[in-house]
Parts: C-alpha cells; sequence; structure tokens
C-alpha cells in the first residue's frame, strides 16, 4: 500500500502541529488525586480533619493531655467538686465523678476506646463486605443468590438488639468483643453498597476491553474493576464510623458494651445520669466528647463524599 | 525504535500468505431473553488470512459485533449462547479450548480495538499502566519494563511527547490520541490478528482518517489480519482487500472491496450502495432502503431481507438463498464474490 503510506506521512506533521498546541495540563490527576484537590479547599474537611486528627492523637497517646491517673479516685473529691475552670489540663478542670476520679483524665482515656471501636469495625465491615459484595456482584448467579440472602437475613436483626445478644454471650467483654460483634452484624450494610456498585462497574467497557487483552479474572476485579467501584463504600464507611462510635457508647451506657476498668464514655454517662441534678457536669463532658466525636466523622464523611461523587459537585 | 516492535522471531512461526488464519464457520448465536430467542448470528463463515484485510459490513443488529464477541470470546453468556458453529484459529477450534487456553490467545494472539476508545480505557488508572499491563500479564516484565516499553508504543502509534504523557490518564487525551492508545495496547503484543469493532465511529472524520491509515500501515508492517468491523463504506475502501455484507446475522454478499462498489450482487448492498451522498447528486433526494431492520426475535420467512427488497418474488418470501458463487455473464467464476440471493445474476448483469 504505498499510496497509502504516503498519505500517512504527509497527514504526520500537520497532525503533531495541532497537538503539541494542545494546552498541556499542569500534572497528571487521578480521581483520587482529584477527589484530594477539591477537599482541601471545603472549610467542613478541615476542621472535622483537624478534630480526627487531635482525637486519634488522644486516643493513640493520652499521656501527652494529661498526667492524672484516670483510674485513681479519691472520695473527698466524690461529685462534691465543682469543675475548676482554673486548673486548665490539671485533675479538677471538668471536675471529679462520683468514686472522685477527675472527669477530664477519663474523658481524655475515653477516647481510645471510641476511636479504636470505630476504626475497627469500619475496617472490619469494609473488608469484609467489600470482598462479598465483590463476589456477589461479579459473578453473579448463585453466589449473588447466596450472598443476597444472607444480607437480607442480617437486614432483619436490629443492630443494637442484635449487638445485646452477641455481647451477653461473652463473661468479659473487652473492646474487641464489641468490635467482633458490631462487624458481625454491620458488614452486609457494605457487602450492598459494594455489590451495586460492581454491578454498575462490571458493565463497562473498559472491563470488557481488559478481558478482551488477556487480562485474567483476578486482574480484573482488583486492578480494574476495585478501583471504580470503591468510592461509593469509603463514603458510607466514612459516614458509618461515626455511627458505630455512638452505637458503642449506647452499649455501654447499657451495661452490656465495655465494663470497668475500661474507661468509655458510654460507661461515665451512664453512672452520671443519677446525679445529673446535682453534678449535671459529670455528664455533660463524656456526653460533648461523644457528640463532636461522632460529629467530626459524619463531617468528614459528607465532605469525602461530596470529592468523590461528581454528581453533588 | 528498538526491541518491543521490531519483528522478532515470532515472524517466523507466521503462517505463509493465503492460508487462513482465523475461520469461521457456520456460526450461529442467539440470545435468550424475557422477550423470547433473538437469533444474532445465523450461519456467518468467512476467513481472514495473515496480511488481508476482511471488512465486515453491515447495519445495527446485524450480527457482526456479536460475531466479533464470540470469537473474542467476551460474549455476556448467559443470555448469549453458541448454538452451532466453528472458530478455527490456525485450524484449532477456539470454542473448544478451555478458559484458560483462550485467555492465553486473547491479547497475545488475537487482540481486538474497541468503538469508544474513552470508555474503553479505565478512568482510574494511567495509560502508561494500561499499556504496561500487556507486558506484565502475559510476559511477567517488571513495572520499569513494562513502562519503558508502554513510551515505545506510545511513540509507534506517534502520540507526541511519549515520555512526559506515560503517567497522564485516559481524559487527558484527545479523542483521536485515546484511539491510537487503544490500537498501540492491540499492538503491545504483536498479535496474529486484530479485530477493529468499528475502530473510528466515535471521531471526527479527519481523525478518522488518520487513525485508519496508521491501523493500516501498522498491519502491513507486522502482516497482521485484520477484521475491521464497520457500518461506514468510506472507511473500508481504502483499507479493506475483501468484504463480508451482514444483514440480520447472515453473510449476504462477499467480494474483493473493488468489486462490490463496482458491481453489487446482492440488493441490500446495491441498497446501501445507493444511499450515499454524493456531490454529483446535489440536490437530489437521498435514497434510503425502505423499511426498518428486521426485528431478531421474528426474521422474516425466506431472505431476511425481502420484506424491504426492490425485486423480490415468492421465491424470496419462501426460500432462505444459499451463498451462490458468482459468475461473470460467460459463466466463468469471479474469485471471491459470493452472493445469498436469488436473484443475483439479475442484480449483477441486469
Amino acid at each position: 500500500m504505498p499510496d497509502l503510506i504516503e498519505k500517512k506521512n504527509a497527514a504526520i506533521p500537520a497532525q503533531r502541529g495541532a497537538d503539541s498546541a494542545e494546552p498541556k495540563p499542569e500534572k497528571a490527576r487521578s480521581l483520587g488525586l482529584d477527589a484530594w484537590h477539591d477537599l482541601r479547599k471545603r472549610p467542613i474537611f478541615i476542621v472535622s480533619a483537624l478534630l480526627i486528627v487531635l482525637l486519634v492523637l488522644i486516643a493513640a497517646a493520652p499521656g501527652l493531655f494529661t498526667s492524672v491517673d484516670p483510674r485513681a479516685g479519691d472520695l473527698r473529691n466524690h461529685y462534691l467538686t465543682k469543675p475548676d475552670w482554673s486548673d486548665v489540663f490539671g485533675a479538677g478542670w471538668f471536675g471529679y465523678d462520683g468514686q472522685g476520679r477527675s472527669i477530664f483524665a477519663r474523658v481524655i482515656y475515653g477516647a481510645r476506646a471510641s476511636v479504636v471501636v470505630g476504626i475497627c469495625v469500619t475496617v472490619g465491615v469494609t473488608v469484609l463486605g467489600g470482598l462479598s459484595g465483590m463476589l456477589a456482584g461479579y459473578f453473579g448467579g448463585w453466589v449473588d443468590a447466596v450472598v443476597s440472602r444472607i444480607t437480607d437475613i442480617f437486614f432483619g436483626v436490629p443492630l443494637l438488639l442484635g449487638a445485646l445478644v452477641i455481647l451477653n454471650a461473652f463473661s468479659v467483654r473487652t473492646v474487641w468483643s464489641v468490635v467482633f460483634a458490631l462487624v458481625a452484624l454491620g458488614w452486609t450494610q457494605m457487602t450492598r453498597v459494594m455489590r451495586g456498585s460492581v454491578i454498575t462497574v462490571k458493565q463497562a467497557d473498559y472491563v470488557t476491553a481488559a478481558k478482551a487483552l488477556g487480562a485474567g479474572t483476578g486482574r480484573i476485579m482488583f486492578k480494574h474493576i476495585l478501583p471504580n467501584a470503591i468510592a461509593p463504600v469509603i463514603v458510607v464507611a466514612t459516614i458509618a464510623l461515626g455511627g458505630y462510635i455512638a452505637t458503642e457508647a449506647t452499649l455501654s451506657f447499657l451495661g452490656i458494651g465495655l465494663q470497668d476498668p475500661t474507661i468509655s464514655w458510654g460507661i461515665d454517662i451512664n453512672s452520671a445520669q443519677k446525679v445529673i441534678r446535682t453534678a449535671p457536669f459529670a455528664l455533660f463532658f463524656p456526653a460533648g466528647m461523644l457528640s463532636i466525636t461522632v460529629l467530626a466523622f459524619i463531617m468528614l464523611g459528607d465532605a469525602v463524599r461530596d470529592a468523590l461523587d461528581p454528581k453533588l459537585r | 525504535m528498538t526491541t518491543a516492535l521490531e519483528t522478532t522471531p515470532k515472524a517466523k512461526e507466521r503462517l505463509v500468505p493465503g492460508t487462513p488464519l482465523l475461520e469461521v464457520r457456520d456460526l450461529h448465536v442467539e440470545f435468550k431473553t424475557r422477550d423470547g430467542i433473538a437469533k444474532a448470528v445465523n450461519g456467518v463463515n468467512y476467513s481472514v488470512a495473515a496480511g488481508e484485510t476482511l471488512a465486515v459490513l453491515g447495519e445495527s443488529g446485524s450480527g457482526k459485533s456479536v460475531t466479533a464477541q464470540t470469537i473474542m470470546g467476551i460474549l455476556d453468556m448467559p443470555p448469549g449462547r453458541v448454538t452451532a458453529g466453528e472458530i478455527l484459529y490456525r485450524g484449532q477450534d477456539m470454542l473448544k479450548m478451555s478458559g484458560e487456553e483462550r485467555r492465553k490467545i486473547r491479547g497475545r494472539k488475537i487482540a481486538m480495538i474497541f468503538q469508544d476508545a474513552l470508555s474503553s480505557l479505565n478512568p482510574v488508572l494511567s495509560v502508561g499502566y494500561q499499556l504496561g499491563e500487556m507486558f506484565r500479564v502475559h510476559e511477567g516484565a517488571s513495572k520499569k519494563e513494562a513502562k519503558a516499553k508502554a513510551i515505545e508504543l506510545m511513540d509507534r502509534v506517534r502520540i507526541p511527547a511519549a515520555a512526559q504523557r506515560v503517567g497522564d490518564y485516559p481524559h487527558q487525551f484527545s479523542g483521536g490520541m485515546r484511539q491510537r492508545i487503544m490500537i498501540a495496547m492491540a499492538l503491545a503484543l504483536q498479535p496474529d490478528l486484530i479485530i477493529a469493532d468499528e475502530p473510528t465511529t466515535a471521531l471526527d472524520v479527519t481523525v478518522q482518517a488518520q487513525v485508519m491509515d496508521l491501523l493500516a500501515e501498522l498491519q502491513a508492517e507486522y502482516h497482521m489480519g485484520l477484521i475491521l468491523i464497520t457500518h461506514d463504506l468510506g472507511v473500508v475502501a481504502d483499507v479493506a482487500d475483501k468484504i463480508a455484507v451482514m444483514y440480520a446475522g447472515r453473510i449476504v454478499e462477499t467480494a474483493p472491496v473493488h468489486d462490490l462498489y463496482a458491481s453489487p450482487a446482492h440488493p441490500y448492498t446495491k441498497g446501501l450502495l445507493r444511499s450515499i451522498p454524493r456531490l454529483d447528486q446535489k440536490g437530489e433526494e437521498l435514497y434510503a432502503i425502505k423499511g426498518l431492520p428486521p426485528n431478531l426475535y421474528k426474521v422474516p420467512a425466506g431472505c431476511a431481507f425481502n420484506p424491504r427488497c426492490d425485486v423480490a418474488t415468492d421465491l424470496c418470501r419462501t426460500e432462505i438463498p444459499a451463498l451462490h458463487q458468482v459468475t461473470d455473464r460467460d459463466g466463468a467464476e469471479l474469485a471471491g464474490r459470493k452472493s445469498a440471493c436469488h436473484l443475483w445474476k439479475e442484480t449483477l448483469h441486469g
């Protein structure tokens, strides 16, 4: 085809010129990077991210924030001592609880249980739900039918009631038994989200193209589908994280979650409710911290959703 | 330009020109849907030799893409189902191979170029990664090697500043550039056969020509077989060696490209050629084949084209025409020309 090649050669310089005139984008940006650029400009994200960084720091190293032992009780301080506002970061800053323990120290040390439960449950449900949702969505057929029926069954079990039943089976309840109960009951929510997302992505042309170019099942699932299907799961997981923290506090409040000597905001809220009239500060500080924490994670989830979902832009 | 795309020892194992690389024999594919069974492909036969370009021409729903997807093994089954026929690649029936055997052929021996390059490239992976993936999956190349080869491939398909753009994402390229990347991906491992499913439909007319020329040039260089699926008669004329026209899941006419344009032997082909706008017909009404494309759930009895055909007879309404060998006025066989029309003589000579 000599005529063809001649034509080709004539076409190249013109076309080269046209392409170099095209404005060069400043830098290659993936979807994730794009979302990051978007997030950085959002005040909600900045506020919630700062709060979360602070909370995680408190959870990781409570000793940095208080030198008081949260378990050391001096009954002379039994609810009587009102918060001492001049004693910033000191033992008496937020007052003392019924056993004369520093409420400030307990609020600081209580962050660990909440943050650990929140993060571990979220990671657990995301991995478990993500994997099962991926399998159900990708393979369809009977795999999908089985997984979907299992998620349906779990949806019939109220989270709180189910957790009560599971946790009752533990004689000693630690952070890990609470994590176990919440993961066992919560993973199906992620399965649903992931399954729907995978089904949508699976039909994309680039998945067919990858198949046509010889990619195997594993590669298609984890390199081509997963990165495109994960965004809704991340959004739901971030928002749910706050919910898990609240659930842990609820369970502890009901006396079925964490137990003494573990320090948890839920336990402290429970013991403070009896003295709400005489010593409201004993309830106010752990409850306030809990609210701020849950709020921070939900705000983060909102910001992440806005950044990852182009339809909302 | 070094290594990856230069002629390797692989060239020696290539077939002698003329012997079919891929042969589709009496292929039947149907789709089971809620509304019934749609017969998408009803006995297609065609073959491609190394270095040869076969254009498969047909309107939407004529079964051309389904045939291609069946060859690639990317047809969704279910609802799709191959009910009869064989697909021979170098004499081996691919329909009888295991999934793993077929996967090894895909991409390495037979590659495909898709219509819409934007949706066929993964938006979250850089083009360099996706190009390099070919070498990583099939040849176990390291990340670094794969990247170097990706740059080389991008150079090969004339993407300017390949080394700088290798990390860019699909949405940062123009339509023509993206299609070049798809071509590069298909060519990466020097397959024997490329199936291009409407490779230029999503492109501007000017870019169409560039992409087609590039494809034809690379095909000639590597001596590959090319199946070009299209509904655009203009695209075909320059690059194809032979044409197969499909209608309602059957091949209605095959011919060397210039013969088909000069003297169609099937009323459908004739209608298609007449409906191309021409400069010398300015002001006249453009011809259109009357009627609607066939309903695949209920293909008409006899010749599927008969309800739309100007010359249909009673025979056409009852008996499915065989693919007749076409002869000239003196009865001498015309090489490579076949027509599935009872009235091919009248159509061709009359």
